[in-house]
């Protein structure tokens, strides 16, 4: 700088460009980033008011024939009308309080028995060799079809849609924790085995907490899973939950209706990720933070 | 601690007959079977023998078998024949007295330093309150008392590598193992290393057994080098490095002495490396 200062050539010192202080160019990188940020959000907003836009305006004009495909003032009404009014089995409440139960217990059930599963026969290599073969065929069985046992079996009550929703969760989550198992390193397990860890110490310590980010990734897809597990139990034969909703609005030709229930699903999803996205942070706070572009 | 002191502390190299060796290998031979049904010899007729206190280097080509003679020693492998004894027993197990560090990073991603280093001595049951005591005041002992609720992704590999010799030295083993433990450093980390892994193992009165593909830190840190041939290994010569201790490594690159050590290993080693390279671009692995 003071050389720059001294220096004797004049044509150069004519046109003094400012060099940016470090807080100048963080402050904008940040109003970058902030900028970026905002037009993302305003698309997203652009792309849902266009296609809700579309839609009316083409059930509107009978482009699109509301009586099948519904429209977003009617889907709007249906849940208005389902949240003030009740539903024709009572009240939207407690149909959604049913749904998340069952989801919750069959998701709970599932991803428990799914870890523990896998990380036994993860650690076992003889359970793992003569189990894999049986894994592989259950896993291609379509599970939903399960769904009419447990009806006929367990009845219409809240039983046969935790027990769908369990076994839509448990082989996810289960091959989640087994590869994790597999893929745990090996110099770390000998490194613990060296330093005086015990089988189980090397359980516990090493191999649970190195599967925890396959576990954890699984149990976003699974929530999912056990959703549907609820929901298509319910529509098989229920007396209560938002699949018998959709089940009683399918039949009576009410598009609306069926719409309005995927849209309190939806939500329902979000929030139970949401939730998981929660755990996740607090059991994984030992992993880098990526350090964001600059520019 | 006064280095000179150390260096008198540290039991000489005593003949056989008073102490057992601290390992000891008798013509042992270790077998793999490749995946494909074959059987591929890594060791063939090896005998090896190292003293109480004594710091072992082994060098040889590449590939040739050096990290399965550490695996013996642990007893995370064993020989398909021959014998192996530590501290005068036969293997049988992990023995509690073996210290390894890895040449890849073998710490605990998931737990802060301090978790690391008080590892070893959770695993073996000490009391929690006594073991974090232990392992702060290794931490202290390899200059990094500031990190201890870091966590390992956020250290440099250097550091992590301390971190990797206080949650070793911290068990107090009598046997160190160390496979290639620097080789992923740059050459300025190593150098520090290197004189970090004296100064601690000076101490500690431990064995070492330091694989190496590096001769002049073989050469460097060693009292006794063994080279091993190119694969199946056996043992092709055996040097004893006579250079004084204390040793400083950014110095001793330059001694006439460890120059001349070096050459004279190196005419040895050379032959084995040109024999493993011309096999490698026979076999293709």
């Amino acid at each position: 700088m003071t050389m720059q200062a001294e220096a004797p050539s004049a044509p150069f010192k004519a046109a003094p460009r400012a060099i940016p202080t470090e807080a100048e160019i963080e402050a904008k990188a940040r109003a970058r980033l902030k900028a970026r940020r905002n037009l993302v959000i305003s698309l997203r907003i652009a792309i849902l008011v266009a296609v809700l836009g579309i839609w009316e305006l083409g059930a509107q004009t009978g482009f699109i024939d509301p009586f099948f495909f519904a429209s977003p003032s009617g889907i709007a009404e249906q849940i208005w009308v389902w949240m003030t009014e009740g539903t024709s089995q009572g009240s939207l409440w407690v149909q959604i309080l049913v749904t998340l139960e069952e989801t919750v217990l069959g998701f709970f059930i599932g991803a428990a028995g799914g870890i523990v599963c896998g990380i036994v026969l993860g650690r076992n290599k003889l359970l793992a060799d003569v189990f894999s073969i049986y894994i592989k065929i259950a896993n291609s069985i379509p599970r939903v079809v399960l769904g009419s046992i447990f009806i006929i079996a367990l009845g219409l009550g809240m039983a046969s849609k935790v027990a769908l929703a369990v076994v839509m969760v448990f082989f996810v989550v289960f091959a989640n924790a087994f590869q994790g198992v597999r893929e745990a390193d090996r110099a770390m397990i000998a490194n613990a085995q060296i330093l005086g860890a015990s089988p189980f110490q090397i359980t516990t310590s090493v191999i649970i907490p190195s599967a925890m980010s396959w576990i954890l990734a699984s149990l976003h897809v699974s929530f999912g899973f056990a959703l549907v597990g609820a929901v298509v139990g319910e529509f098989l034969g229920a007396k209560q939950g938002v699949g018998l909703l959709i089940a009683t609005a399918q039949g009576a030709f009410n598009a609306n209706g069926v719409f309005a229930a995927m849209i309190i699903l939806a939500v329902l999803a979000l929030v139970m990720e949401f939730f998981i996205t929660l755990v996740e942070n607090r059991l994984v706070k030992w992993r880098p933070v990526p350090y964001s572009e600059q520019n | 601690m006064s280095l000179q002191a150390v260096a008198d502390v540290r039991p000489p190299i005593m003949p056989a007959a008073v102490l057992s060796p601290a390992i000891e290998l008798n013509n042992v031979t270790r077998r793999f079977l490749t995946p494909n049904g074959k059987s591929m010899t890594a060791l063939r007729d090896f005998t090896m023998s190292v003293d109480r206190g004594e710091f072992a280097c082994v060098v040889g080509p590449t590939g040739c078998g050096k990290s399965t003679t550490l695996n013996l020693v642990t007893g995370l492998a064993k020989p398909s024949a021959g014998e192996v004894r530590v501290m005068g027993g036969p293997v049988d197990g992990i023995h509690k007295d073996v210290g390894f560090v890895f040449q890849a990073d073998a710490l605990f991603p998931w737990r802060s330093v301090l978790d690391n280093v008080a590892a070893g001595p959770l695993y073996r049951g000490l009391p929690r309150k006594t073991a974090y005591e232990k392992a702060r005041d290794w931490i202290a002992r390899v200059g990094l008392s500031r990190f201890e609720n870091h966590y390992p992704h956020q250290l440099s590999g250097g550091m992590r590598k301390r971190v990797a010799l206080a949650q070793t030295f911290i068990n107090e083993p009598k046997i160190l193992l160390m496979d290639e433990p620097f080789s992923a450093l740059d050459v300025q980390t190593r150098t520090n290393m290197q004189d970090e892994l004296l100064d601690l193992w000076s101490g500690s009165g431990a064995s070492v057994v330091f694989v190496t593909h590096d001769l002049e830190e073989a050469v460097a840190l060693a009292d006794k080098v063994y080279v091993l041939t190119a694969g199946p290994a056996t043992v092709k010569s055996v040097y004893h490095i006579d250079l004084p201790r204390p040793r400083v490594m950014e110095e001793i690159r330059y001694d006439t002495a460890f120059v001349e050590k070096c050459r004279i290993i190196w005419n040895d080693l050379r032959e084995e490396v040109q024999i493993g390279q011309q096999r490698t671009l026979e076999t293709g692995h």
